[in-house]
C-alpha cells in the first residue's frame, strides 16, 4: 500500500531484487540454502532462530512428557519397569544407555538426567533466547523503521554460536546425560560423574550460550540507540523495543557474570583449583552466589520480552493508547535495575539469616514495577474495543496466568514461608506460571498476531482459538494442583512420592498430554497456514507501528520501499484511524497525502 | 541480493584512490558518521562485559582472599614482582603505540600506521614470552599449579593450592585475550597494508585499539593483586 505514494530511494532503487519479497527462494535449491546460511539479513536470521528455537522447545517438551509419565504413579511407571527390566523405554533403548537398569537407583538416576535436561533446554535453548532472538530479530528493525539491526553480520555470527552451544548440551545428553539440575549446584556439579565430559560438555554449552546471548542484546542496544527512523525518538517508540531494550541491558550486564562463574566451574572440574571444594579451602555456596548474581536477573530476560509482546498485542488487539506509556516503559528499566539486587531470595536456606532478611525484603520490590505494567494493561482494556482474536485470548491468558506466577513469587519471597516452600513443587508452579504462563504464552500469542506479517499468509482463526483453549486449561491443570501439593510438602526433583499426591500428580500428567495437544494444533495451523493458508494484507490488524503501515506482508528484503518517517506514534488509534463501524474491524489509519514520504 | 555487506571497500582503482578515500558506508547506516558511532557503542558494550567478566573474577579473588589470607600472602610472596612490574611496562607501552596507530590513522599517516601495529604486536609477544618462559615455565617445573596439581614441596598453608588456582586461572584467562589481540593485530596490519584506513574510516583501528587499553588496565588490576599485596 505504501508504494502508491512513495519514490525509490536513490542509490538501489533500479535494484530489481527490491520489490522482492525476502522469502523469494534462489532459481536452485542449493542456492537457496546457501543464501540463507549466509544471510545477513536480520529477517531470516530471526526465522532461522524460530525454527531452531521451536525445534529445541519440540526436544525440551519431550523430556518434560518423560518426567511427567514417570509421576504417573507413586512408584511404579517407567522407573520400576525399568527395574524389573521387563520394559525397555524408547528413552533407554535411544537416548540414554542405562546399562542394565538393573536397580531403582539407576533409573532414579535416569529420572534425574531427564529433568536436568528438560530444565537446561528450556532456559538456557529455549526461553532465554526465544523472543528477542527471533521475533526480536525481525521485528526490531521493522519498528524502528531500519533496513536491518547495526551489526548483521555479528548477528548471524550470534546464531552459528547458538547452534555450536545447543550442539554441546545434545551432545552431552547423548554420551549420557547430566544429573546436576539446570543449577549445577556445587559440589555435587563438580563430584559427581567421574568421566568428566558429559558435565563439562553441559556447562560449555552454558557458556558458549551466553556469548549468542550477549552479541544478540549488544546488537539490539545499538541498533535502538542509532537506526531510529527520522521522527521516531525514544518516547515514540513501540513498547515492545523498550521490552528488548531492558531485555538487552541485562542480557549485557549480567551474562559476562555467569560467564567468569561457569568457566572456573570448569576449571574445577578439570584441574580441580578447589575454589568450590571445601576441602581445598574453596566455597560451594559462592557458586550460589554467582549463579544466582546471574540467574536472578535472567528470569527478566525471560519475562521481559513476554511482556513487551504483552504491550503490542493490548494495544492493537483493543484499538486504544497504552495506559501509562511512560510508565510501562520505565518499568522495564526499573526492573532491569532492580533484578540485581534480590538474588539471595534462592538462598534463604543457605545463607545467614541478616542476609536473608534483607534479601527479602529487597525481593517485594521486584514485584512493584511487574504489577505496575499488569495493572496499565488492565486499564488499557477498559473500554477498549477489544477484538477477541487469538493473539487477543492469549494476552488474556498472559493476565491471567502472570498474575498468579508474580503473587506466588511474592509468597516464596517472604521469609518465613519460603522456608516451609523452598524446594518444593510450589517453586515448580511459581516459576511456571511465570516462565511458560508469562513469556511462552506471550511468545504464542504474538507469533499469531505477526504471522501473517512475517508469512504474508493468515493461520486459521477457529483452530487458533482452539489450540489457544487447550494450552490455557491443560497448563491450568498441569501447574495449579502443582501449587497445592507444594503447600503440603511434596519436594521437587524426586521420582517417586507418597501415595497421597497421587491424584495431584495425575492430573498435572494429565495436563501435560493435553498442553501437548494444543501445541500441536498450533503447530498444524502454521503449517496449513504456510501450505494453503489465505493471502494477508499488509496490515490485517490496522495496526500503527511501522511494520503494519510501511512495511509489505511479508517485507521486501529491504524492508521498505522508501525511507520511513514517522508521523505518528505507535498506539495514536484516537487520532489517526477513523471510528469502527462494527465491533471486530480492523480500520486502517489513513493514508498519507501523496509525497508526503518523499525525499 | 539478501546481503548487506557491512563494510564496503572501493577497489582503489577509482580515479587512483586508495580504498579508504572510497570507503562506502553500509547501507543500512544513514551516513558514514552513523556507523563509526554504532562500531564504537558496540565496542565500548562489549568492553564493558570484559569489565564485568573480570570483576567477577577479582571478586573471586577478594573472598578466597578473606578466607585464607595466609595462603595468598605466602603464595604471593613466591611471585617476583620485578617480572611482573617488567611486563606492565611492556603492556604500557604497547598501549601507547597502539594510541599512536589510531593517530596515525586519523592523520593519514599510513607508514606510521604500520609501524605502530608491528611494534604493539611484538610488545604483545614479548609480554607472552616473558610470561611463558619466566613466569609460567619454572612454576609449572616446581609444582607450583593448582588444585590437584600441586606439588610445591615448600608451602606453609593448606590452602595453597587454591591460590595457584586463581594465579593460573586469571593470568591464562587474561594472556588469552593478549593472544585474541595479537590476532586482531595481524588482521589490522593485514588491512592496513591494503590502504584501508585513512582519516575518513578507521573504525577497525580504534575498536582494536579500545580493546588492546582494557587488557592492558585489566593487567594493571592482576598485578597489585597478585604480586604486591602482602
Ligand atoms: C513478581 C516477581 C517475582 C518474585 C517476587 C519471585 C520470587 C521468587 C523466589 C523467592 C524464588 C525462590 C523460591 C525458592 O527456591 O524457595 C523464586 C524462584 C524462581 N523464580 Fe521467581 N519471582 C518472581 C518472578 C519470576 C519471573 C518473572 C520468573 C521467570 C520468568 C521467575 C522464575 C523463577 C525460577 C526459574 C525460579 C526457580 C529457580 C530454581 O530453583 O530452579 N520468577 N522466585
Ligand atoms: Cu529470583
Amino acid at each position: 500500500m505504501a508504494s502508491i505514494t512513495d519514490t525509490k530511494v536513490g542509490s538501489h532503487g533500479h535494484d530489481h531484487h527490491h520489490d522482492e519479497s525476502f522469502l523469494t527462494p534462489k532459481s536452485t535449491m542449493w542456492a537457496t540454502i546457501i543464501d540463507w546460511a549466509t544471510t545477513v539479513d536480520h529477517k531470516k536470521i530471526g526465522l532461522m532462530y524460530l525454527v531452531t528455537i521451536l525445534f529445541m522447545f519440540l526436544l525440551g517438551g519431550l523430556a518434560a512428557l518423560a518426567v511427567r509419565l514417570e509421576l504417573l504413579e507413586p512408584t511404579r511407571t517407567v522407573q520400576t519397569m525399568l527395574a524389573d527390566g521387563s520394559v525397555k523405554t524408547v528413552i533407554e533403548g535411544q537416548l540414554f544407555t542405562v546399562a542394565g537398569a538393573a536397580n531403582v537407583a539407576d533409573s532414579n538416576n535416569l529420572y534425574n538426567k531427564i529433568f536436568t535436561l528438560h530444565g537446561l533446554i528450556m532456559v538456557f535453548l529455549v526461553i532465554v533466547p526465544s523472543v528477542p532472538a527471533s521475533l526480536g530479530n525481525f521485528f526490531i528493525p521493522l519498528m524502528l523503521g531500519a533496513k536491518d539491526v547495526a551489526f548483521p553480520r555479528l548477528n548471524l555470527a550470534s546464531w552459528y554460536i547458538y547452534l555450536i552451544g545447543s550442539f554441546f548440551a545434545i551432545a552431552s545428553a547423548l554420551v549420557g546425560g547430566v544429573d546436576t539440575g539446570w543449577t549445577f549446584y556445587t559440589p555435587y556439579s563438580t563430584m559427581t560423574d567421574e568421566g568428566h565430559w558429559k558435565v563439562v560438555f553441559m556447562i560449555l554449552s552454558a557458556f558458549i550460550l551466553g556469548f549468542s546471548s550477549i552479541l544478540t542484546g549488544l546488537n539490539f542496544i545499538v541498533t535502538v540507540h542509532k537506526l531510529r527512523a527520522p521522527g521516531m525518538g525514544w518516547f515514540d517508540m513501540p513498547l515492545f523495543i523498550w521490552g528488548m531494550y531492558g531485555t538487552s541491558l541485562i542480557q549485557v550486564l549480567a551474562t559476562p557474570v555467569i560467564g567468569i562463574t561457569l568457566l572456573l566451574l570448569v576449571f574445577e572440574r578439570l584441574f580441580h583449583i578447589g575454589i568450590f571444594d571445601p576441602r581445598m579451602g574453596g566455597d560451594p555456596v559462592l557458586f550460589q552466589h554467582f549463579f544466582w548474581f546471574y540467574s536472578h536477573p535472567v528470569v527478566y530476560v525471560m519475562i521481559l520480552p513476554g511482556m513487551a509482546i504483552m504491550s503490542e498485542l493490548i494495544a492493537v488487539f483493543c484499538r486504544k493508547k497504552v495506559f501509562g506509556y511512560r510508565a510501562v516503559a520505565f518499568s522495564s528499566l526499573a526492573i532491569a535495575a532492580i533484578a540485581f539486587v534480590v538474588w539471595g531470595h534462592h538462598m534463604f536456606t543457605a545463607q545467614g539469616e541478616v542476609a536473608s532478611a534483607i534479601f527479602s525484603a529487597l525481593t517485594f520490590l521486584v514485584a512493584l514495577p511487574s504489577a505496575v505494567k499488569v495493572f496499565n494493561w488492565i486499564a488499557t482494556l477498559y473500554k477498549g474495543s477489544i477484538s477477541l482474536k487469538t493473539p487477543m485470548w492469549y494476552a488474556l491468558g498472559f493476565l491471567f496466568l502472570f498474575s498468579i506466577g508474580g503473587l506466588t513469587g511474592l509468597f516464596l519471597g517472604t521469609l518465613s514461608v519460603d522456608l516451609h516452600l523452598h524446594d518444593t513443587y510450589f517453586v515448580v508452579a511459581h516459576f511456571h506460571y511465570v516462565m511458560m504462563g508469562g513469556t511462552i504464552i506471550a511468545f504464542v500469542g504474538g507469533l499469531h498476531m505477526w504471522w501473517p506479517k512475517m508469512f504474508g499468509k493468515m493461520y486459521n482463526e477457529f483452530w487458533g482459538q482452539i489450540g489457544f483453549w487447550l494450552v490455557f486449561l491443560g497448563f491450568n491443570l498441569t501447574f495449579f494442583p502443582q501449587f497445592i501439593m507444594g503447600v503440603h510438602g511434596m519436594p521437587r526433583r524426586y521420582a517417586s512420592y507418597v501415595d497421597e499426591f497421587t491424584i495431584y500428580h495425575q492430573l498435572s500428567t494429565y495436563g501435560s498430554w493435553m498442553l501437548l495437544a494444543g501445541f500441536l494444533v498450533h503447530l498444524f495451523n502454521f503449517i496449513y497456514s504456510l501450505a494453503a493458508g489465505p493471502k494477508a494484507p499488509p496490515n490485517p490488524w490496522g495496526g500503527l507501528s511501522l511494520e503494519w503501515t510501511d512495511a509489505d506482508s511479508p517485507p521486501t528484503t529491504h524492508n521498505f520501499s522508501h525511507d520511513p518517517i514517522v508521523t505518528h506514534g505507535p498506539y495514536d488509534f484516537d487520532d489517526v484511524v477513523p471510528p469502527q463501524t462494527k465491533p471486530g474491524e480492523f480500520p486502517l489509519p489513513a493514508p498519507l497525502p501523496a509525497g508526503a514520504r518523499a525525499h | 541480493m539478501a546481503s548487506i555487506p557491512a563494510d564496503k571497500h572501493g577497489t582503489g582503482s577509482v580515479e587512483n584512490l586508495p580504498p579508504h578515500e572510497t570507503y562506502r558506508h553500509a547501507e543500512h547506516f544513514r551516513n558514514a558518521a552513523d556507523e563509526f558511532d554504532a562500531a564504537k557503542m558496540g565496542v565500548w558494550l562489549f568492553l564493558a562485559t570484559e569489565v564485568l567478566l573480570f570483576s567477577g573474577l577479582f571478586v573471586f579473588y577478594g573472598v578466597m582472599r578473606m578466607l585464607h589470607p595466609e595462603a595468598f600472602i605466602h603464595g604471593s610472596s613466591l611471585l617476583d614482582w620485578r617480572w611482573g612490574l617488567f611486563n606492565t611496562i611492556v603492556l604500557l607501552l604497547s598501549s601507547f603505540t597502539v594510541a599512536d596507530a589510531v593517530r596515525c590513522a586519523q592523520s593519514g599517516d599510513q607508514k606510521g600506521l604500520k609501524r605502530n601495529i608491528v611494534l604493539t604486536f611484538i610488545l604483545g609477544t614479548a609480554f607472552l614470552l616473558i610470561k611463558f618462559i619466566f613466569e609460567y615455565a619454572p612454576k609449572y617445573a616446581e609444582g607450583k599449579l593448582p588444585g590437584a596439581f600441586f606439588s610445591y614441596p615448600n608451602w606453609e598453608s593448606p590452602y595453597e593450592p587454591l591460590w595457584w588456582g586463581l594465579y593460573w586461572g586469571a593470568t591464562g584467562i587474561h594472556a588469552s585475550h593478549v593472544v585474541v589481540g595479537m590476532g586482531l593485530f595481524i588482521w589490522l596490519y593485514i588491512r592496513a597494508k591494503k590502504g584501508h584506513f585513512g582519516p575518513k574510516h578507521y573504525t577497525a583501528v580504534e575498536g582494536v585499539g579500545l580493546y588492546w587499553h582494557i587488557v592492558d588496565i585489566v593487567w594493571i588490576f592482576l598485578f597489585p593483586m597478585l604480586y604486591l599485596i602482602h
